[in-house]
């Protein structure tokens, strides 16, 4: 259904995306994870026809969204991610004009906008200015115009950025129950949304695909990992080819920041019972000074940055 | 063209659910009666609009039309909507088209008003009907053209006060161009006289359709229009 075939994107010199790579089954949920300034926008906008690709490919349901441009957006609902809408316009009005401009007739455009009320529950404001509504509802309203002129393919930029978490659960619920009439790709930096919506997912980091898979695959492969911190007192050099050498160490990092007292090491590896007693004892048995060892939690964030330079580097 | 139609109509409603364009007007119409009274209240006065018009195209055009279209392209950039008209399947030139259409119905709209003065010199006088309709083509080509200025101003920024002071700029300049043709001389004053607004439409107002000035204000019309097209085409290769 969604098809992109090394998509690149230059703003000036600068690359956006690069070599974008991916394709979308009818009817399923890709989410598209990727912190901020990914390129992740970029290649919405891409697909929905906002703007073309510097090079590369990208097809709507066949239709290519630079040469067959129409025909493509007419199968696009886009939900962009700061939700614009015309805050002067009532629900309603808003609503048939998305419609109508999607080519829907009339009678269609009635009945959808009904339904689509319905399924975003917005029936108590159909008559409401949306410039009175507050951030929550206008995400609806989104949706809501997303999907009037039943798409084949969604498009949704950080659906659930900037609402309040009850809605934030509203919205996830809506955007699953939605996948499957149509496909969906949504974008977000937020891992357990992912997880929670997403059939397939693909992470990209400085405009490059670094994985895409399922998402309980890529969270067993993070949850393996552990990270140790600590300060130890010897030579730079002979420390980290000893903490390397530690059976289950992926990565070392070693910090000059330190003192007189010692240097910080950041140790990157799997997460075993014995990985912490294995370190420590690489350190003493090469005669250097441990002064501190602790275990790091890894926010969310981290271990999706993490995830993104491991897989950078592999 | 149904879907140009749908914006037109989108942004009427927005025009009249705001108070921006009754201001506009209520301004137009107000000084439009001070430029009537100057133009009757004096010795041999003439039962014509001749020189409400020509007051009303010197002194309001530079304003008017530029605050009327200076939220046309400048408000969706800012808020983003543009993005999403953008991505439904409808052209870019539709998308200006509809909303020149839209604020030319605003300025149309508006100068019905003024017929009042034409109901008033018929009641106390002869009005000559033929100078009184081409003043009045005149002045609706005149005001198309400078709309047209004004959504390109529009289209080349989000903050509408920039869009507004850079359409009158541009419509001023063009206003006063035969003015400064008169202190130069030889082919550049020619040409710069020529380019003036009020140049072609002082035929108008005497009550002559001259077809180069129609065919001026038409072409004006239609340069600014596609420059506007080619400018909100543009996000496709910044």
């Amino acid at each position: 259904m969604i098809e992109a075939d090394r998509l690149t994107k230059l703003y000036g010199e600068f690359p956006a995306i690069t070599d974008i790579s991916f394709s979308v089954a009818k009817g399923e949920v890709m989410g598209f994870l990727g912190p901020n300034a990914a390129g992740k926008t970029t290649t919405m906008r891409i697909l929905t026809g906002f703007m073309p690709p510097s090079s590369g490919t990208a097809r709507i349901a066949g239709y290519d969204v630079v040469g067959d441009s129409l025909e493509a957006r007419r199968r696009v609902g886009y939900l962009p991610e700061t939700v614009p809408l015309y805050t002067d316009l009532t629900v309603k009005a808003y609503l048939e004009f998305m419609g109508a401009i999607r080519g829907m007739d009339s009678k269609s455009v009635r009945r959808r906008t009904s339904e689509v009320t319905e399924i975003c529950h917005l029936e108590d404001y159909y008559n409401t200015l949306i410039g009175k509504l507050s951030k929550g509802f206008r995400q609806r309203v989104g949706i809501a115009q997303a999907i009037i002129h039943e798409p084949d393919v969604l498009v949704m930029d950080e659906p659930t950025v900037g609402i309040d978490p009850i809605q934030v659960v509203e919205t996830r619920q809506l955007i699953k129950d939605l996948g499957g009439e149509h496909t969906i790709i949504l974008s977000t930096h937020i891992l357990p949304e992912v997880t929670m919506i997403c059939e397939r997912v693909i992470i990209i980091h400085e405009g490059e695909v670094v994985a895409i898979d399922r998402p309980q695959v890529l969270g067993e492969r993070l949850e393996g990992t552990e990270r140790v911190r600590m300060r130890i007192r010897g030579p730079g050099k002979d420390v980290t080819t000893a903490l390397r050498n530690v059976a289950g160490v992926q990565d070392v990092t070693y910090s000059e920041e330190g003192d007189e007292s010692g240097e910080d090491y950041t140790i990157l590896g799997h997460r075993t019972d014995e990985l912490r007693t294995d370190l420590a004892r690489a350190v003493v048995e090469g005669g250097w000074g441990l002064l501190s060892l602790e275990a790091v939690t890894m926010s969310l964030e981290e271990i999706f940055l993490r995830l993104t330079t491991t897989e950078e580097t592999a | 063209m149904r879907t140009v139609l749908h914006i037109t109509r989108k942004e009427l409603v927005v025009y009249a659910t705001s108070p921006m364009a009754y201001v506009v007007a209520a301004v137009f119409l107000a000084l439009m009666g001070v430029f009537f009274i100057d133009s009757v209240d004096r010795q041999f006065a003439e039962a014509a609009l001749r020189g409400l018009l020509v007051n009303a195209a010197f002194f309001l055009m530079p304003l008017m039309p530029p605050i009327l279209t200076m939220r046309l392209f400048a408000e969706e950039q800012k808020l983003g909507t543009l993005e999403l008209l953008l991505t439904a399947p409808v052209r870019d030139y539709e998308v200006v088209i509809a909303k020149f259409l839209a604020s030319f119905v605003i300025l149309v709209t508006t100068l019905l008003f003024t017929l009042f003065y034409l109901v008033i010199l018929i009641y106390y006088s002869n009005p000559d009907p033929g100078p009184v309709f081409s003043s009045y083509l005149g002045f609706i080509l005149y005001g198309g053209a400078a709309l047209s200025i004004g959504l390109l101003a529009s289209s080349l920024t989000s903050n509408q006060i920039v869009a507004a002071t850079v359409g009158f700029g541009i419509i001023f300049l063009l206003t006063i161009l035969d003015r400064i043709s008169d202190v130069l001389e030889g082919p550049v004053s020619t040409v710069l006289g020529q380019m003036s607004l009020p140049a072609h439409f002082d035929s108008f107002a005497r009550g002559v359709i001259d077809t180069g000035d129609v065919a001026y204000f038409i072409i004006l019309t239609t340069v600014f229009l596609f420059l506007t097209v080619r400018s909100v085409e543009s996000r496709r290769w910044r």
